[in-house]
């Protein structure tokens, strides 16, 4: 047990380790193609992020909603299936949760409303990551380019909704929620003040932990990471292989959509077009790096989170788009490198194991 | 509504999705999933833009489009053929990636995060309706031309070859890898020129101009069934539904909102098979090994 342990963790360590090098080594480049010093610029970034408690909550901020789409994407591999839908199901989450928000009277305490913002937004995820499950079990469509397509459907469908409907005049954002608010985490921790962090954080990482009780303690989750491995073997041992798989998407599609919590409910009390930006198709590359497992999720979300925060503090210098290509560059070095280290660590070990 | 004016806005618009489209047919017959194809045009209208500000011709513009889209093909293909990463997640990087240094370089070249300066077209004489662009033309040949390539061409036999049965191919002597390689950096070359008409055609770079062209092409890729011409008659049908939507804007006989989710809706509706199954070439996404 001991040392399958330490083979997998040399496994998924190895990539992200070559990944961060190849990133810094693209760093340096970018940041003197602007005539700055690296060092500096990477001192501000950390000093930007983990070196004040502001800089802190913004990084723990964007690490929540990066953990629920990383989690959403990760539960979906773990079964054998892409879902790039992340993105369109972050927003219908979030589009539910303020629709209850503004429905529920503010009387209502938080105890009772924000529960149910969270079941609206678990379930507009859920419905947008159904779609795509029972495409694929049904008809056999593959999941990849229905949720690709599906993401410019949903998003279309919210932007008429907000632009024609729901909004503000002159914002595409609605009303102000005042029932279903989530406390920030300043009320608590006066150093945070100003920081958007709130308590959305606590419940990623309760879903975490359900993620990760879910897949490796739970007959359920045995069964989804025997149809990930190995579809038809699993369906010959007798597991529901398309009961798996839309299962699997729809509760995909549910975490995403509880993502859209810490934007609506935590930070800016409405909804608006757009706000999911990117965080999506970001939780690809959470899910990748932190190869599938909730605590490297976790991990990866922070990491990510971090560059993208370090940006805005090194913008005075060198313009913040440059964590967006180091962003890909991480993504591109992990992917390329993931089957390259198995195969090296696989021959590395077979004389032991002969 | 002048249907002249219909048709010629309508290949307009259509010109960037034909030729990504085109890519996208050739890589994913070779059995590489092209989802970087946004990427690839985006680099292509960005690095055609540089070209063509510092030559001040459009000529040069397209010389170093088609380079910057040959370039992200290229890191395309080792990722996926050399390296074998996963091909929808590299597509999906390459697309983040492109979005990240064309705004990067774009501050640093022009000290904008919006757009370029304008830059040189081709000279258009308004009688003409667009049509002594040679871009147009190129990109309404991209079509039977991929077609001859792919069904007439002993290069063609061998990428579909390798998009059905590797293994196969491989025991014939085909090298499959190469094979491969060419295909790919085909598509970013095409893709890219997609993005080297949209900048000549708007003069200039802006950030994400692309917005989501790739995808159509991607779309438009599956609804015509990775068939180089079914997948250009895809985009002509796409592109008649957009310029439907523009000429009948103010009339608010339907939101713009559900004119643009037309192709992805009909794509997944083909990939269901409702009307005509969608089938993918056998090999594509699978590496061996």
């Amino acid at each position: 047990m001991t040392s399958e342990f330490r083979e997998k963790l040399e496994e998924a360590l190895f990539p992200p380790f070559v990944a961060l090098l190849v990133a810094l080594i693209c760093g340096d480049l970018l940041i003197m193609s602007y005539g700055q010093s690296p060092s500096s610029v990477y001192r501000l970034l950390i000093e930007g992020t983990w070196g004040n408690a502001y800089g802190f909550g913004q990084v723990l901020y964007k690490t929540t909603t990066l953990a629920f789409t990383g989690l959403a994407v990760s539960l979906g591999i773990r079964a054998g299936l892409f879902n790039v839908g992340a993105e369109s199901q972050l927003a219908a989450g979030g589009f539910l949760a303020a629709l209850v928000g503004l429905a529920l009277s503010p009387a209502i305490p938080g105890f009772v409303a924000i529960p149910l913002c969270m079941i609206a937004a678990a379930a507009g995820g859920a419905v947008v990551g159904a779609i795509p499950g029972y495409l694929r079990v049904r008809f056999g469509a593959h999941e990849v380019i229905v949720t690709i397509m599906l993401n410019f459907v949903v998003l279309a469908l919210l932007n008429w909704f907000i632009a024609n409907h729901l909004h503000v005049p002159e914002t595409l954002h609605t009303p102000e929620i005042r029932a279903g608010v989530v406390p920030r985490l300043s009320q608590y921790i006066p150093a945070f003040h100003g920081s958007a962090a709130n308590l959305t954080i606590i419940l990623a990482l309760i879903v975490a932990a359900l993620v990760w009780f879910g897949l490796f303690r739970t007959r359920r989750g045995y069964e989804l990471r025997a149809v990930g491995l190995q579809p038809d073997a699993a369906e010959y041992g007798g597991v529901n292989v398309g009961g798996i798989w839309f299962r699997a998407l729809t509760t995909s599609g549910a975490i995403a959509g509880l993502g859209g919590i810490n934007y609506v409910l935590g930070y800016k009390h409405y909804y608006e077009d757009g706000f999911a930006g990117g965080s999506g198709f970001l939780g690809i590359a959470v899910a990748l790096v932190g190869r599938n497992h909730p605590v490297g999720v976790i991990l990866a979300a922070l990491f990510f989170a971090t560059l993208s925060q370090g940006g805005l503090a090194i913008h005075a210098f060198v313009p913040k788009q440059m964590v967006e290509v180091l962003q890909g560059v991480v993504i591109l070095a992990v992917a390329m490198s993931v089957p390259e280290v198995r195969q090296a660590l696989r021959l590395a070990r077979k004389p032991a194991k002969a | 509504m002048n249907p002249f004016s219909f048709l010629t806005q309508m290949l307009r618009i259509a010109v960037p999705y034909l030729f990504a489209a085109g890519g996208g047919v050739i890589a994913e017959r070779s059995g590489i999933i092209s989802l970087g194809l946004e990427g690839f045009m985006l680099t292509g209208a960005f690095t055609a833009t540089l070209g063509a500000h510092y030559s001040g011709s459009p000529w040069i513009g397209v010389l170093t489009g088609i380079l910057g889209g040959l370039l992200f093909g290229l890191i395309h293909a080792i990722a996926t053929i050399r390296y074998r990463a996963d091909q929808v997640v590299v597509g999906i990087a390459l697309n983040l990636l492109a979005v990240g240094t064309t705004r990067f370089f774009l501050k640093l070249a022009f000290a904008s995060s919006s757009n370029s300066p304008r830059i040189n077209g081709f000279a258009v004489n308004s009688a003409a309706y667009g049509f002594d662009n040679p871009l147009l033309w190129m990109g309404l040949l991209t079509a039977p031309v991929l077609a001859f390539l792919l069904y007439r061409t002993r290069y063609g036999l061998r990428v579909r070859a390798v998009g059905e049965h590797p293994e196969a191919a491989e025991s014939v002597g085909i090298k499959v890898a190469r094979v491969r390689y060419v295909a790919v950096a085909l598509s970013g070359i095409l893709a890219g020129l997609g993005g080297v008409y949209l900048a000549l055609d708007q003069h200039q770079f802006t950030d994400q101009m692309t917005a989501g062209r790739g995808f159509i092409a991607v779309a438009a890729v599956i609804f015509g069934r990775w068939d180089p011409v079914r997948a250009a008659l895809a985009c002509l049908l796409f592109a008649a539904a957009e310029t439907l939507q523009i000429q009948l804007q103010g009339n608010h006989v339907v939101a713009s909102q559900f004119i643009e989710m037309i192709p992805y809706l009909l794509t997944i509706i083909a990939l269901a098979g409702v009307v005509g199954r969608a089938v993918p070439p056998a090999a594509l996404g699978k590496m061996e090994r």
